[in-house]
């Protein structure tokens, strides 16, 4: 064993999450040739710690905690540009996504962008519909910047583009449930 | 046709002009939209950023009362929720075992069956630009717009394909339809930073203003969108970012349905156009008076294009009658020659050696021979030989070079005439012998 050559450092732990994660997002990261094609076309590269081709490599050499560390899963957009472009049809857009949510249920994520997702999901487990104004509102008073957006607030309201109140759908009861087995199911989806 | 129609969460608040101008649109154009009962929030980014079983049961649910209500085609204007419910749609078609996850989350039985559709889709193949084209009465002549559709009109492509994911043309052919000009530029399909401009606008801010500036860069005058997630970005943000990267951009953002029921005769007011953040009346004004201006002129051209062509017709048809003059004038000339035949030869044969005859009354006597000989070549020809079979010949012998030259020898000398006469014939026999034998 003298002369073999460690190609990827990743244990079985770290390897079954690289399969889950795959399973998940649809789509395998051996096919990735690491052309860069999907970082060339990636219009939030320029704010990512790693643009999307090395977050694949990371991937690939099983450094799957310094993947969901990275900020580029927060960073991406969900464009989908990606995906679209990627000659060997690596569904990295997925991959984002479900290293976002395997992220998230480790409770690492970026703060911002998870309290802006918690409002918005709160308001639709409540009311069945996202209230604009109010998730402005409470968005900006949890990240601590009541003062964002305020240009926007006062002219929506003037021009009838939000409600003082949230829209209810009858369905609410509905809506609570749907949370709650989803929730049952474990988030392992 | 009717459609099912999913509003989407912004037509209550933000996106409410795309609402009333969705409305206007099924209206003018004749086809039905009918509300999905009760619909609730596809999730959008938040759900799928969540929970992956979550981000298909909410659009799942939709999905569910649209097949109830036994309408399967879902219309839904929002780029973000017909990507959502498009995502849904495909997962319950394709994943048996997340069909099944879903439908107990939901505790209901999904059959599969609807079809999701964007705006650009329904207006181009399910209605058509012609129809379109047809109840314009305000074209929007000389508008510059840029189209632009963002990221998930036409991705992934999997989930959408009625358009190029890369130089998508739909909204540009609704655009044509309504008498615009739809400019080419390269950021038609970037993302705009969607939620980013508000979770992370350190991130998002940049990425918006690069949309911004391509379309400026290009040459458009304003921005046509099918999302209201792009509008609220592009319109209610843009005095920010021209603030933030201190540029002028004053580009009006519209909506193509805004744009269809303004073109087809509706009031501002009815689209809800004051709602917006960017001044949107004023190019509209703007693209009347110029559009007019542009519609005069070119009727102007086309009138002036249609003078000439008449002027040219009429020049066309005088020469021709001139022309006909001329050649009634030489058959009169001919056939006065030809009478003259008779007894102007004789009495030309005697007067030869006269001199008198000037040059110029030769030429014309020669003219008429020649006129006379291709008129009546048979006749003039039995004037030179002696029998009808050698006339024959002759006149199969006979070029213009020889008819001018015989011409001119019985003007002179008759006699002359006649012995070239019979030159040509033997010419002609040998001629015709060789090519016989
Ligand atoms: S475009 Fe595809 S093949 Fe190329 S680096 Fe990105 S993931 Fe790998
Ligand atoms: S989906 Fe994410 S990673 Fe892919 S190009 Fe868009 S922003 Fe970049």
């Amino acid at each position: 064993m003298e002369n073999s050559v460690l190609l990827s450092p990743a244990d079985n732990h770290q390897k079954a999450l690289i399969r889950k994660l795959e399973q998940e997002a649809g789509t395998s990261i051996s096919l990735c040739y690491q052309c860069g094609k999907c970082t060339a076309g990636c219009p939030a590269a320029f704010a990512m710690d790693f643009p999307p081709r090395q977050v694949i490599r990371m991937l690939q050499l099983g450094l799957t905690d310094m993947a969901l560390n990275s900020n580029s899963i927060w960073i991406c957009a969900s464009c989908e540009t990606c995906s679209s472009r990627c000659p060997r049809g690596v569904d990295i857009a997925s991959l984002m996504d479900t290293m976002r949510r395997e992220a998230l249920k480790r409770g690492k994520t970026d703060k911002k962008v998870a309290a802006f997702n918690k409002a918005f999901l709160s308001n639709v487990k409540n009311f069945g519909r996202t209230f604009e104004a109010g998730l402005l509102l409470r968005h900006n008073l949890v990240t601590g910047q009541p003062f964002k957006d305020m240009e926007l607030g006062l002219p929506m309201l003037k021009r009838g583009k939000a409600s003082p109140l949230p829209h209810m759908i009858k369905g609410r009861q509905e809506m609570k449930k749907i949370f709650e087995r989803v929730d049952q199911f474990g988030g392992e989806q | 046709m009717k459609f099912a129609y999913y509003p989407g969460c912004a037509s209550e608040g933000s996106g409410i002009e795309y609402h009333m101008s969705m409305e206007r649109t099924a209206y003018i154009l004749g086809f039905e939209i009918q509300e999905l009962e009760d619909w609730n929030c596809c999730g959008a980014t938040s759900g799928h950023n969540t929970d992956k079983l979550l981000s298909v049961a909410l659009p799942a649910r939709n999905l569910a009362i649209a097949e109830r209500s036994g309408l399967n085609m879902v219309v839904a204007p929002c780029a973000a929720c017909y990507s959502r419910h498009r995502y849904a749609e495909h997962t319950i078609q394709h994943d048996p075992e997340m069909r099944r996850k879903v439908e107990q989350v939901l505790e209901l039985d999904l059959a599969g069956s609807t079809e999701t559709l964007s705006i650009l889709d329904v207006l181009v193949n399910k209605i058509g630009t012609e129809t379109i084209a047809a109840k314009v009465v305000n074209p929007m002549t000389t508008m510059k717009a840029a189209c632009y559709y963002g990221c998930l009109l036409v991705r992934p492509v999997e989930h959408t394909g009625f358009d190029d994911p890369e130089d998508p043309q739909t909204m540009d052919q609704i655009m044509k339809a309504l008498g615009a000009d739809p400019i080419d530029w390269s950021h038609k399909t970037e993302c705009c930073g969607a939620a980013l401009v508000t979770s992370r606008p350190d991130v998002g801010n940049p990425m918006l203003y690069r949309v911004l500036k391509d379309a400026k860069e290009s040459g458009a005058e304003c921005l046509v969108t099918a999302c209201p997630l792009c509008m609220l970005n592009l319109d209610m943000r843009q005095a920010a970012i021209e603030k933030q990267f201190g540029e002028k951009l004053a580009l009006p953002v519209y909506y193509i349905t805004e744009l269809l029921a303004l073109a087809c005769g509706d009031k501002p007011s009815q689209v809800g156009l004051e709602k917006h953040f960017v001044e949107a009346g004023t190019y509209l004004r703007t693209i009347e008076v110029r559009g007019a201006e542009a519609r005069a002129a070119a009727e102007k051209a086309a009138q002036e294009a249609a003078e000439k062509a008449r002027a040219k017709a009429e020049a066309a048809a005088a020469a021709k009658a001139a022309a006909a003059a001329k050649k009634a004038a030489k058959a009169e000339a001919a056939s006065k020659a030809e009478s003259a035949d008779g007894q102007a030869a004789p009495a030309k044969e005697a007067a030869a050696g006269k001199p008198a005859a000037s040059a110029d009354g030769d030429q014309k006597k020669i003219d008429a021979f020649v006129a006379a000989f291709n008129k009546n070549p048979d006749k003039m020809a039995a004037k030179l030989v002696a029998d009808e079979a050698q006339a024959g010949i002759l006149v199969s012998a006979l070029d213009d070079k020889k008819k001018s030259k015989l011409a001119s020898l019985m003007v002179k000398d008759m006699e002359l005439a006649k012995k070239a006469a019979a030159a040509y014939v033997q010419q002609e026999l040998k001629k015709q012998g060789e090519c016989q034998s």
